[in-house]
Parts: structure tokens; sequence; C-alpha cells
């Protein structure tokens, strides 16, 4: 579905991802860890096209097209979507209008559907009618943009850290959901939807099983695998003795 | 005082400059010839209707509980449908209540500058609203001033009276024809909120850049009154100034000015609103949205002045810059004249940033749509205090304006 190759990106004149690779088929969700800093935000920044984030190599094809020079709302309409790791707020524009506009609804009365939804994540009437991002959270932040997502249904999702500043029990809500927009819950060969995860910390990995696990350092993929592994060895030894690690066991293969 | 005496004034205050916005040569400027009356709004010519439905003004009537049109320098059409409610020109007010003379210039000094001056020596016309002791008339009020000659100088003399417990809605729409390349509308009204009643003043200017437009009110709200403004122009003109201003003289007096203003082409607005608060616990709340395009100039003023025990004053202005060449000046002030205040203000002016437009087209929005989410956004001010029906529909005239811009 996705496809990055040889990708390097500059940032304010800053070369932040350095030759990176990265391929998802779908119905796969990969995982990638990362100190901060190392251009994790970047990367899906740059898959989505933002304009501060200059490509100057490589590319990046999805679903077949490539979308280098495609703006941030054709690669949406495409099937991408993305949940910020800190989205901005905007005045006057309630949660509830966010809602209508990813699922591309003109009107101003919230679908049924979306309540439905909206409940499930905790979310009341009442917070669907504050101005989006103002005053949330950390944990209302994430629900709010998994609410988003939901509403969009994209076929290719990234999270951004959906589990950073986020009490443990809504972390077991946000990754039972992530599962379901990602077809976790389905037989393999009945996965459509594909994603890329970002977790500093890997607690979302609890609840959610993923294909494929990469650690990222100074804006290169450093080392990838199997999730398990990966995340323990995350977890047990830090980000750069898991990719000495890495290394040591390619070395020796 | 004597109509002799105001009269006097007038002549002397007749070359005096106004304090704030450009001078108007008035005598550039005429009264026009006089309009035939109408038997209903709807008779009003069809190439007229849509200015009225722009500037609020409903033309069956429907919904409301009295009309008033001044065509230029004529009134052509008032009537009301209301127990307790009276609408009629000012000039035939005067004619029928000789009391009214007492309401003559008490809230705003005939010799405030040229245009209070001149609206009192060529006056023509104007509105005068009542509403009875203890009547509250929910259905709005609607009158719309309107000008549909070039060169002609509208300078009417309004009188707002809700007396005690009453309420009174009022919706204002001024509006001006395509055919006016050039044309004053000097307006003086003048409020008066007595113990226990309330006015809601929706008003809408629907001018067009040739429009230069100087308004000049003043409300004087007693014990427990409530005077509710909400102020929008979204069209350009050549040039307004205006700085209404609300005596909370009362104890418990309220006051509250929401105006949302958008300013494009070479626009000139200096624009704001005032709250002296005398009374004792007596409240003011000024709320203003100003975006400024194109070439467009805007200086947003506010002021509370602080002067009885416990009275409340917040301020909150928002300025927002769609072009390099705008120019959007706010200036909030407070002055506190006792101890027992609590007086505060927020003030920014920016642009649109960056990130918001990226959120929302990484949710699908194309650059342009995102912009216009953004502005809608910040003009969204929540309009409290009016009659639901009327809320609902201020917001749907709005919309409406806003659609026209956008
Ligand atoms: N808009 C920006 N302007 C300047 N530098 C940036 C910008 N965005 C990111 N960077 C820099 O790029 C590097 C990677 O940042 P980021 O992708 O946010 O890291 P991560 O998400 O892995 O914590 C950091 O050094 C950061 O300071
Ligand atoms: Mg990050």
């Amino acid at each position: 579905m996705l496809e990055i190759k040889d990708l390097t990106v500059e940032v304010e004149g800053k070369e932040i991802i350095n030759d990176l690779t990265l391929n998802i088929e779908r119905g796969e969700v990969h995982v990638l860890f990362g100190p901060n800093g190392c251009g994790k935000t970047t990367l899906l920044m740059t898959i989505l096209g933002l304009p501060n984030y200059k490509v100057r190599k490589g590319g990046i094809t999805f679903k077949g097209v490539n979308i280098i020079d495609l703006p941030t709302n054709e690669r949406v309409k495409l099937g991408m979507g993305m949940s910020f790791q800190h989205p901005p707020e905007i005045r006057g524009v309630k949660l509830g209008d966010m809602v209508n506009i990813a699922q591309g609804r003109k009107e101003e009365k919230i679908d049924e559907d979306v309540i439905e939804l909206a409940k499930r994540l905790n979310i009341s009437d009442d917070f669907l009618n504050r101005d989006v991002n103002r005053g949330f959270s950390g944990g209302e932040v994430k629900r709010s943009e998994i609410l988003q997502l939901l509403a969009q249904s994209p076929d290719f999702i990234m999270f951004d850290e959906p589990d950073s500043g986020v009490d443990v029990e809504n972390i077991e809500l946000i990754g039972r959901i992530l599962s379901e927009l990602l077809d976790r819950n389905k037989m393999p060969s009945k996965r459509k939807k594909a994603g890329l995860i970002i977790t500093h910390s890997g607690s979302i990995m609890r609840y959610i099983k993923a294909d494929r696990a990469h650690v990222m350092l100074e804006g290169r993929i450093a080392c990838s695998g199997m999730p398990n592994e990966i995340t323990k060895n995350v977890m047990e030894n830090g980000f750069e003795k898991c990719v000495e690690l890495c290394s040591e066991k390619e070395g020796t293969e | 005082m004597m109509r002799k005496e105001l009269l006097e004034r007038a002549r002397r205050a007749k070359t005096k400059k106004a304090a704030l916005g450009e001078d108007i040569a008035i005598e550039n400027f005429v009264t026009g010839e006089e309009h035939e009356p109408l038997n209903s709004l709807n008779e009003i010519p069809d190439e007229y209707k849509q200015n009225l439905l722009d500037s609020g003004i409903e033309p069956s009537e429907k919904d409301r509980s009295g009309s008033f049109l001044q065509r230029d320098c004529s009134v052509v059409f008032s009537t009301v449908k209301y127990p307790g409610l009276e609408l009629m020109s000012t000039t035939e007010a005067f004619k029928k209540h000789d009391w009214l003379k007492d309401y003559l210039w008490k809230a705003i000094p005939v010799d405030m500058d040229k245009y209070t001056a001149d609206v009192e020596l060529d006056q023509t016309h104007g509105y005068f609203i009542r509403s009875e002791a203890g009547k509250k008339v929910t259905m709005p009020v609607q009158s719309c001033l309107f000008i549909t000659s070039d060169k002609i100088g509208q300078k009417v003399h309004n009188i707002v009276i809700a007396e005690e417990n009453s309420e009174l809605h009022i919706i204002t729409g001024c509006s001006v024809s395509h055919a006016v390349n050039s044309a004053l509308h000097l307006g003086v009204s003048e409020f008066y909120v007595k113990r226990g009643a309330k006015i809601t003043f929706t008003m809408i200017h629907n001018w067009s850049p040739g429009m230069e437009v100087r308004p000049r009110s003043a409300v004087i709200i007693e014990d427990d009154g409530v005077f509710i403004s909400n102020y929008i122009l979204m069209t350009p003109l050549k040039s307004l100034q205006m700085y209404p201003t609300a005596y909370c003289v009362g104890k418990n007096a309220r006051a509250t000015f929401q105006s949302i203003v958008y300013a494009p082409g070479d626009t000139k607005i200096d624009f704001g609103s005032r709250a002296v608060l005398q009374g004792e616990g007596s409240k003011a709340e000024i709320i203003s949205r100003a975006i400024a395009t194109d070439s467009a100039k805007i200086v947003a003023r506010s002021d509370v002045i602080g002067e009885g025990a416990n009275a409340k004053g917040h301020i909150e202005c928002r300025g927002l810059m769609l072009s390099d060449s705008a120019e959007v000046d706010s200036i909030p002030e407070l002055k506190a004249k006792l101890k027992d205040l609590d007086l505060s203000h927020e003030a920014a002016v920016g642009k649109i940033a960056e990130e918001e437009i990226q959120y929302l087209m990484a949710r699908g929005l194309s650059e342009e749509e995102a912009t216009s989410v953004i502005i809608r956004g910040f003009l969204n001010v929540d309009i409290t205090g009016l009659p639901e029906a009327l809320a609902r529909e201020t917001k749907k005239m709005f919309d409406m304006s806003l659609e026209k811009v956008m």
C-alpha cells in the first residue's frame, strides 16, 4: 500500500530524514519506535505531504500512485489519515465540526453514527461542542483525534504517539479501538487496512498486534524485526542498545 | 433643554470636527426627492427586495411585531401588529407625544460633533420605538434605513424607549441599492432602558463601497436594565466611524456589545464600544471580531470605565489579518475610578496559523476550504440573550452574510 524509497527530507533547511526506505502492505500494521527528536513525526508529516517538509531525494507511492507532488488533501482523498501528536486548537471550530469535515459532510448537525462512536470513546455531546483541542487534556486530544479518524475511515492510518500522556485505562480503550480500525480482529486475508503507529513508550503495544516493528535513529530506520522482540528489547535495553543487538544479529545471519 | 437652545448649540457645532474618523463634507450630500408611501413592505420594487433580505429585513413582515422602512429621506412604511408596542417616524412621535422632548439629546450631546449637529439642524426622520411598561414584545420589531438614490445624505434621529419591566427586540438593517455610487448616512440613536427593562438590538450594516457612515449611539440603562447589541458588518464601504456608548447608571444595569466586522477592499472602519459603569454592581461585556483583507484598515476600540461599586467589565477583542496590505489596530482601554472593581481585557491580532490550515487539510479540505472554516470559526461568537427564534434567525443572517463574502 505504501512504498517509501531512499527518502531524504529537510525541515527548515535541516536534514531530518536520511535515505529512509519502508514498505507497508495492505493488511499490515507497522510500529515505529525511536527516541525523541529522531524524526518520527517528520516522517508522518512528509507522508501526509505537509508543506514545511521538503523531500530532497527519493519517492513515496501510495496505492501505486506517486504522491510526492500531491497536496495533503489529495493524499487524504486517496485514503490516508493521521492522528496528530500535537494538533493545533482552532477557535470557534468545534470537535463536532471537525468530525463532519472528516466525514466529508457539509451539515452542521452531527451524524447519529458518529455520536455512537463518540460514546464508545467516552466523548460526550458537550465535548463535541467544544472548540477543537482548546483546553483538551492529553487523553482528550488522543480520543478526539481517533474519533476524527473513525469518522474519516481511511485505508492507511498513521498514529503519532496515541499512547503518550494517556492514563492506563484510556490506553486500553484506545488500543482496542485502534485494533478495530486496523482490521486486527479479522483474519489476516480479510484485512484491508494498513497502519503505521509511532510510539515512544511502547505501552500501546500491549493492546494491539503489529506485523512488524522498526527502530528509528537520527532519521534512519536502524533496525527492523518482529514486534515482540523489538518491543522487548527497546523496553529492556533502550534504543541504542536495541539497535546494537539488532545489528549483531544481522551480522551472524 | 428648550428646543431653541438645542438648535443654538447645534449651530455652534456645525463645523466641529469629530474626534475620530476622517472628516466628511456633509454639504456634498442632498435630501433628494420624496418617495411614495407603501401599503405593505412587500410592495417595495423587486430590485430592492434582496437588499432588504440581505440586511435581515423580512419583506413579508412574517414573525415581526412591527416594521418600519425609511427610503432615502422619506418614511415609506410603518406599521405595528402588537399591542403595547409603538413604532413610527420620530417626526410623527414628536407630534404625538409632548413628553418625548425630555428624551431628545439626553443620551448624546447635540454638539458632540458636526454630525450630531447636522442631524439636529437638517434631520430627515428616523424611527421611534417604545414598549409600554410591563409589555414583553418577544417578537422582533424590524426597521430598515435604505438608500436608493445617489448623493443622498440620510440624517436620522432614532429614539428607542423600553419602559419599566418591558422587553423589546429590534432588528435594524441599513442597506443601499446598487445604483448608488456615493451617499452619506448619519444616524443618531438614543436608547433608554428603564428599570427592569431589556432591549436587544441586532444591527446589520449592508453598505457598498461609496458609503460614508457616521452612527452616533448611546444607551442609558437604569436599575436591573439590560441592553444587548449585536452588530454585523460584512460588506465594503468607504468609511465608517462609530463608538456607541452604554451608560449603566442603575444598580445592576448590564450592557453587552458584540461586533463582527469583515472589511474587504479599501474599506476604512474605526469602530468600538464603550461602557460607563456608574451603577453599583453594573456589568459590561464588549466582544469584537474584526477581519481585514485586501487594503482594508480597521481600528477596533473598546473602553470600559468603572465608576460604581463592584462594577464588572470585560473586553475580548480579536483581529485577524488576511492580507499584508491590510491593517488592524486594536485599542482596548480600561479605566478604574474605584478600588472595588473587576475590569479585564483580552486582545489579540494575528494571521491564520499555517498549522491550523494543515490540520484541516489533513482531514480532507483544500487550502481555500480550510481557510474559510477557520474564518467562520474566528467570527463565530455565541450570541446570548436573544429569544431562541431570534437567536436562530440572527445566526442564519450571519451565515448568509458570510456566505456572500467567502
Ligand atoms: N517545524 C520544524 N522546524 C524546525 N525543526 C523541526 C521542525 N519539526 C521538526 N524539527 C526538528 O526535526 C527533528 C525531528 O523532529 P520530530 O520529527 O518531531 O521528532 P520525533 O517525532 O521523533 O520526536 C528534531 O530535531 C526537531 O527539532
Ligand atoms: Mg513526534
